[in-house]
C-alpha cells in the first residue's frame, strides 16, 4: 500500500519560490539577460510561478521557455518504453543569455544532463544555472543545483511528487512509500 | 507510449489511436526543423536505408532529412544505380541489406505488396514509401497532420479527392485514413480512372468536379500520371484539364475557407491551375514541411 506524507504544503511552497526568486535576482544582479526555461512536465508551472514572483519583486517580465528533453535522454534506446514526446517552445535566442533551468525535483541528475545538451543546441548561453523545488539526493552524475527550495533526503524506493496547480492553494509536495 | 508494430506498411491496418499517436508525436518534431542547429541525438548509431525502385524527389529527400535530423545514418539506394540492373531479385537485395544490420528499411516499389513480402522475410522495420497503386502511408499521415493543423480537426470535414483514383496510392491511403478519422470523403474523376467498388471503402463517388467540390473543406488534387496516357484512359491532356482542372472559377463552389492540397509533383495547368497552386487556399508546401516531421515521428516510434 502507498502511504503519502505531505512534506511541503501550499504556503511552504510559496515561501520557497519567493526565496528562490530573490536568490536568482541577487545572484544575477537583476533581470538583465535573464531567461527561465522550465523542463517539461514538472518544471513548466514552477518556471511560470517564478516568472510571476520576479514580476512582482522587480516589476520586470523575464521570458519563459519550455524544454522537452525526451529526445536527449540516455535511456531511449535501452528501455522498451517510449515516453510521450512533448513540445519544446523556446521562442527567443539563448545566445549570451543567463539561463535558469527550472525543474520540480532533482534526483539522479540525468534529466539535467539531457537538458543542458538540449540548451547548447539552441545557442551559447552566457551561463546556465539550475533551480529546483526539491533536491532528493541520489545523484548519478556530477550535477548540483544553484537554487533549492527544500533538501529532502529520501530512500530510492520512495516516490516524491510535486503537485503544482494554477490557483496555488492546493499545491503540495508528497513523499510516498512504494 | 509505443507503436506496437514492427513495420508501417499501410494506413489500412492502423487504428485511430495509432494514427493520433503518430500525428501528436510529429507535431513535437516540427520545432526541430525551425532551429539553427537542426539535429537531435535521438537515433545516434542507427542506420536507415532508403531503398527506392521508383523515382522520387520529395519522399526520398524527406526521409533522408528526417533520419539525419535525428542523427541516424541514412544510406540511399536507387534501383537504376544498384545491382538490380544486374538482375538481382528484390528478395536477394533485401537479404543482403539485412546482412549489413540496418535498423530501418524504407522502401518504394512499383509492385503493390513488395514491402509486405520483405516484412515477413527480414527482421528490420520496414516503412512503405509507396507500393504500386496500393498504399503510400506516410503521404496520408502528413496530409492528415496538415489538415488537423490548419482546421483543428479531421472529424466531420468534407474532403474531395480528385483525379486518377484508380492508379493513386495517395488516394487509397487517404481514403483509409480520412474515413477512419471521421471525415466525409468524396472521390471524383473520369469513369476510366475510377476503380470499381471504390464506394465500398465508404466514399461518395462523383464523375464531375463541380459536383464533388461543392461545399467541401478540403480539395485534394492528384497528379495526372502523364506516363499512363498511352493506356488510353483519357483522350488528351487538354480534354482532362477542361473537365477536371481546379481553377479560380470552379473553386468558388467549395467553402470560402477551402484548402487545396496536392501530393506533388504538380502538372501546372493540367490538374491544377498555377494561380490555385500558388494561391491563398494552397497548403501544398505546408504538406512538404510536415512530411519531414511525420517521417521523424515514424523513425522515432519504430526504433528502440
Amino acid at each position: 500500500m502507498k502511504t503519502g506524507k505531505v512534506v511541503l504544503d501550499a504556503d511552504g511552497i510559496d515561501r520557497s519560490i519567493t526565496r528562490i526568486a530573490y536568490e536568482i535576482l541577487e545572484r544575477n544582479k537583476g533581470v538583465e539577460d535573464l531567461v527561465l526555461v522550465g523542463i517539461r512536465a514538472g518544471g513548466v508551472s514552477l518556471a511560470e510561478k517564478l516568472r510571476e514572483k520576479i514580476l512582482r519583486i522587480e516589476e520586470a517580465d523575464v521570458p519563459v521557455g519550455i524544454l522537452d528533453i525526451t529526445l536527449y535522454r540516455d535511456d531511449l534506446l535501452t528501455t522498451n518504453r517510449k515516453p510521450q514526446l512533448g513540445k519544446t517552445d523556446i521562442p527567443f535566442s539563448l545566445n549570451n543569455k543567463k539561463v535558469v533551468l527550472v525543474d520540480d525535483v532533482l534526483f539522479t541528475g540525468r534529466t539535467i544532463r539531457a537538458a543542458m545538451d538540449a540548451l547548447i543546441d539552441f545557442g551559447r548561453p552566457k551561463l546556465i544555472q539550475l533551480a529546483v523545488l526539491i533536491d532528493r539526493g541520489h545523484r548519478e552524475l556530477p550535477i548540483r543545483a544553484d537554487f533549492v527550495g527544500k533538501n529532502l533526503p529520501s530512500s530510492l524506493w520512495e516516490e516524491v511528487s510535486v503537485n503544482l496547480t494554477e490557483a496555488n492553494e492546493r499545491d503540495e509536495v508528497v513523499i510516498e512509500d512504494e | 507510449m509505443k507503436l506496437a508494430r514492427k513495420d508501417i506498411l499501410g494506413i489500412k491496418e492502423l487504428s485511430v489511436d495509432e494514427i493520433n499517436l503518430i500525428l501528436d508525436t510529429a507535431e513535437s518534431f516540427i520545432e526541430i526543423s525551425t532551429r539553427d542547429i537542426k539535429k537531435v541525438p535521438t537515433l545516434r548509431g542507427k542506420t536507415v536505408i532508403n531503398l527506392f525502385y521508383e523515382p522520387s524527389t520529395r519522399t526520398r529527400t524527406s526521409f533522408e532529412i528526417a533520419a539525419k535530423r535525428l542523427s541516424a545514418d541514412a544510406v540511399n539506394i536507387s534501383a537504376s544505380t544498384s545491382s538490380v540492373v544486374k538482375g538481382e531479385t528484390l528478395i536477394d537485395t533485401a537479404m543482403n541489406l539485412e546482412a549489413m544490420n540496418p535498423d530501418i528499411i524504407i522502401m518504394r516499389h512499383s509492385a503493390a505488396g513488395a514491402p509486405h513480402i520483405l516484412s515477413g522475410l527480414i527482421k528490420q522495420s520496414i516503412i512503405n514509401a509507396g507500393d504500386g497503386a496500393h498504399e503510400h502511408p506516410t503521404q496520408a499521415l502528413l496530409d492528415m497532420m496538415t489538415i488537423r493543423e490548419k482546421k483543428g480537426k479531421i472529424e466531420g470535414l468534407k474532403v474531395a479527392i480528385v483525379g486518377d483514383i484508380a492508379h493513386s496510392r495517395v488516394a487509397r491511403s487517404n481514403i483509409y485514413g480520412l474515413t477512419k478519422m471521421g471525415a466525409n470523403v468524396t472521390v471524383a474523376g473520369p469513369a476510366t480512372m475510377m476503380p470499381r467498388d471504390i464506394d465500398k471503402l465508404g466514399v461518395r463517388v462523383c464523375y464531375h468536379l463541380e459536383e464533388a467540390i461543392k461545399d467541401v473543406d478540403i480539395i485534394m488534387v492528384l497528379r495526372i500520371q502523364l506516363e499512363r496516357q498511352e493506356n488510353n484512359i483519357f483522350p488528351s491532356l487538354r480534354e482532362y484539364s477542361n473537365y477536371y482542372c481546379l481553377n479560380a472559377r470552379n473553386i468558388t463552389l467549395a467553402k470560402d475557407d477551402v484548402l487545396v492540397m496536392h501530393p506533388g509533383p504538380i502538372n501546372r495547368g493540367v490538374e491544377i491551375a498555377p494561380d490555385i497552386a500558388d494561391g491563398s487556399h494552397s497548403i501544398i508546401l505546408d504538406q512538404v514541411t510536415n512530411g519531414v516531421a511525420i517521417r521523424m515521428a515514424l523513425l522515432y516510434l519504430l526504433t528502440g
